[in-house]
């Protein structure tokens, strides 16, 4: 293009006349920037000057008064209505794709309840940062789960290469049949790294058992790993010992179990977990230990910090009876504000909050509890928030994920019978 | 293949003689570690392998036999008599020197002693204390091996019913084939006290074996434990509009359902269902 800036006088004369009937159409000709239908807000000028035009800026806020929103967030929200800002964010993402890997990087992780954990998630970072560190010859980070083909987020988590293995024989409590399979796994694939989790939710079990088969001596409680050329594969490990009271470190071995917050999970980039299979069929197995399935605990008998499902009870609530009822039917762990044990209704060991215990509950029901910050901190890493209470405002019911506003005692004794009539209804069935 | 710590690393198991098995007594090994006081660092019975003893004594029948791998020095002998102290007359010492890989010596002996059940604590308190010892003795010995008992509920036909501790205090119920090794969880029952009398009186009766060296464990560097390092919350802003915004928000919130102006049976159903969808309610 030339350039000479090409002028147009009258319509410079219209865009400065804000009486001109074209004066809209005009500015937004001139402004490229912004969208259709709207006031263009700058423009270049007839001797190359930037112009603006302040009566543009901004928009209404929601009591009528003009505000400028000077980051720039709402008029691109604005201007975009059609392209919605979350795929926006989701493209910021790089997708790679790697075709011919130099070398595997496998994972078994957890997936406690079917979801990919935190854990889980900064060990495939972990897995990442193995894979990535050499930019010419990149290796692929291999996931390897027990039946969980279906779950959302495998390529956001940085796996390249997904293998599902399925069965009968893996479902439950089957270390026997899971050492097989990966067993198999390593004779197929052989990667040059196994990661497992050092966790008790099966990974340390399994990592052990996979390294004492492999005859591999692994490093355990890892939760550092640094490049260093000295060694074998090329990395050094830093892993605590003796009971978590050492730090021992050493050449990365092949079979490492990692601890959580090992690394940064992976959030830059995607992946495209390319499904994988075994090309042989696992064989039988003849277990030795036989799974029973859970066993039913006795709620109260569980501690409050470990506690799945705590109900848990406030200043508002009036019905105690009716309350510990309510906790037995469900099933829930009890558990009480400050307020409801300093006034004797409730134990000591049942607070939670910052003076008493903090939990790690998947869903906390809290009842008649307005949410001091002290109590808020304790419930900080609860999954689901539950509240049932006869005040509107208050903090508990901005965090809850399901708020609920009347009487806590009638909407305690519409739930218990309402779980008393299913159970019934299936007794009836069977 | 490795010791689970330098000196005293490894658990063992005593099993006294093979004219037990004749009676249909159950016998039951327990490995004994020395442990390490977090606080005070001096030498100490090892509290999960104390559990492993706890639940041994809880066997009705069972005759129970210590064994211990490791060197036996001042410090040792007044940690390993914390497990005699627990009601026991003897306790068999595999001697092995400060260094060795205790595994070949603890395998050799109890394929020798054929017991039906060993139990041992999750890992040592010194040492490497990477949990391994009970894996790769069941990988020689082929046993099958259940991890972080909370109790064994009961023995009767050469099958075990086990309690499995889980997280959350939950139990899971295994049945596994003997003989078999186990390990110990911190859910277990606590041991009980080690009466002083006792402890002197109990004899340790010590084997000599072979030794083989730990070739990895000295090229290792071991430190005291260092504080991790605490993981920062990482802001992904593009502008100072939305670092400020990250920085000084309040706890998530907002995106919850509230409902108001509904009867109680409305809000109970709708609670009702959101315990069915996160699967706690029975």
């Amino acid at each position: 293009m030339s350039e000479i800036v090409r002028r147009d006088p009258r319509r410079e004369w219209i865009a400065r006349n804000r009486l001109h009937p074209e004066h809209e159409r005009v500015l937004a000709e001139l402004g490229q920037s912004a969208g259709h239908g709207m006031a263009a807000t700058e423009w270049m000028g007839p001797n190359g000057v930037i112009r603006k035009n302040p009566h543009a800026v901004g928009f209404i806020g929601p009591n009528g008064i003009k505000r400028i929103d000077r980051s720039g967030v709402q008029q691109a929200a604005a201007a975009g209505r059609g392209a919605s800002a979350g795929s926006k964010a989701a493209d910021e993402r790089r997708q790679v794709i790697i075709e011919a890997p130099d070398f595997l990087v496998a994972v078994v992780p957890d997936l406690p309840g079917g979801r990919l954990s935190s854990h889980d998630r900064d060990l495939l970072g972990l897995a990442r940062q193995l894979a990535d560190a050499d930019g010419e010859r990149p290796g692929a980070v291999l996931a390897v789960v027990f039946g969980q083909a279906d779950v959302e987020g495998y390529g956001e988590a940085g796996i390249d290469r997904l293998l599902v293995l399925e069965g009968d024989d893996i479902d439950g409590y089957a270390p026997e049949a899971r050492l097989a399979a990966l067993t198999a796994v390593d004779g197929e694939f052989a990667p040059r790294h196994w990661l497992l989790p050092d966790s008790k939710l099966g990974g340390a079990d399994l990592g052990r058992r996979l390294a004492a088969r492999l005859g591999e001596r692994p490093a355990a409680g890892v939760w550092q790993v640094e490049r260093d050329a000295t060694c074998a594969l090329g990395w050094r490990c830093t892993g605590r010992g003796a009971a978590g009271t050492s730090d021992i470190q050493r050449a990365l071995p092949r079979v490492v179990l990692a601890l959580a917050e090992c690394a940064e999970p992976v959030s830059e980039t995607r992946h495209a977990a390319r499904p994988l299979a075994l090309s042989q069929p696992l064989p039988p197995l003849l277990g030795r230990i036989e799974d029973l399935g859970q066993v039913a605990v006795d709620p109260a008998g569980v501690a409050l910090s470990e506690a799945e499902f705590i109900l848990s009870a406030g200043n508002g609530v009036k019905d105690w009876d009716g309350f510990h009822q309510a906790a037995e039917v469900l099933g829930a762990t009890e558990g009480a504000s400050r307020v409801a044990v300093d006034d004797g209704f409730m134990p000591r060991h049942r607070q939670v909050g910052a003076t008493g215990t903090w939990v790690t509950a998947r869903v906390y029901v809290a009842v008649g509890i307005s949410g001091a910050i002290q109590h808020l901190q304790g419930i900080q890493s609860c999954d689901k928030v539950v509240a049932i209470n006869l005040d509107p405002g208050c903090d508990m019911i901005k965090r809850a994920d399901l708020a609920v506003i009347g009487d806590s005692a009638s909407i305690l004794a519409a739930l218990v019978e309402m779980v008393q009539r299913q159970r019934e209804e299936k007794r009836d069935a069977a | 293949m490795r010791p689970d710590a330098q000196t005293t690393g490894a658990r063992n198991t005593g099993a006294q003689s093979t004219s037990a098995q004749q009676d249909g007594a159950l016998e039951v090994a327990v490995l004994v570690s020395v442990g390490r006081h977090p606080v005070t660092g001096r030498a100490r019975r090892a509290d999960q392998d104390a559990r492993g003893v706890e639940l041994a004594l809880s066997l009705a029948g069972a005759r129970i036999s210590l064994l211990h791998a490791g060197a036996l020095d001042e410090e040792s002998e007044s940690a390993l008599r914390g497990y005699l102290g627990m009601g026991f007359p003897a306790l068999t010492l595999v001697e092995q020197l400060p260094g060795a890989d205790v595994i070949p010596a603890l395998a050799d002996r109890l394929s020798a002693a054929r017991p039906q059940l060993v139990i041992a604590g999750e890992r040592a308190e010194q040492g490497e204390g990477s949990g391994m010892l009970p894996y790769l003795l069941a990988e020689r010995l082929g046993w099958p091996l259940v991890g972080g008992l909370a109790a064994v509920e009961k023995v009767e036909n050469g099958v075990a019913t086990l309690l499995q501790a889980l997280p959350r205090g939950q139990r899971r119920r295994l049945q596994v084939r003997l003989p078999a090794i186990v390990t110990v969880d911190a859910a277990a029952a606590a041991a009980r006290q080690s009466a002083f009398g006792p402890a002197q009186r109990g004899e340790i009766e010590a084997e000599s074996a072979a030794v083989e060296w730990d070739e990895a464990q000295p090229e290792w560097n071991v430190t005291p434990a260092r504080k991790r390092p605490k993981r920062l919350k990482i802001v992904k802003a593009a502008s100072a509009r939305d670092r400020f915004k990250a920085a000084a928000a309040k706890a998530e919130g907002g995106s919850g359902q509230v409902l108001t102006d509904v009867t109680p049976e409305q809000g109970a159903e709708a609670i009702f269902k959101l315990l069915k969808d996160e699967g706690v309610l029975r």
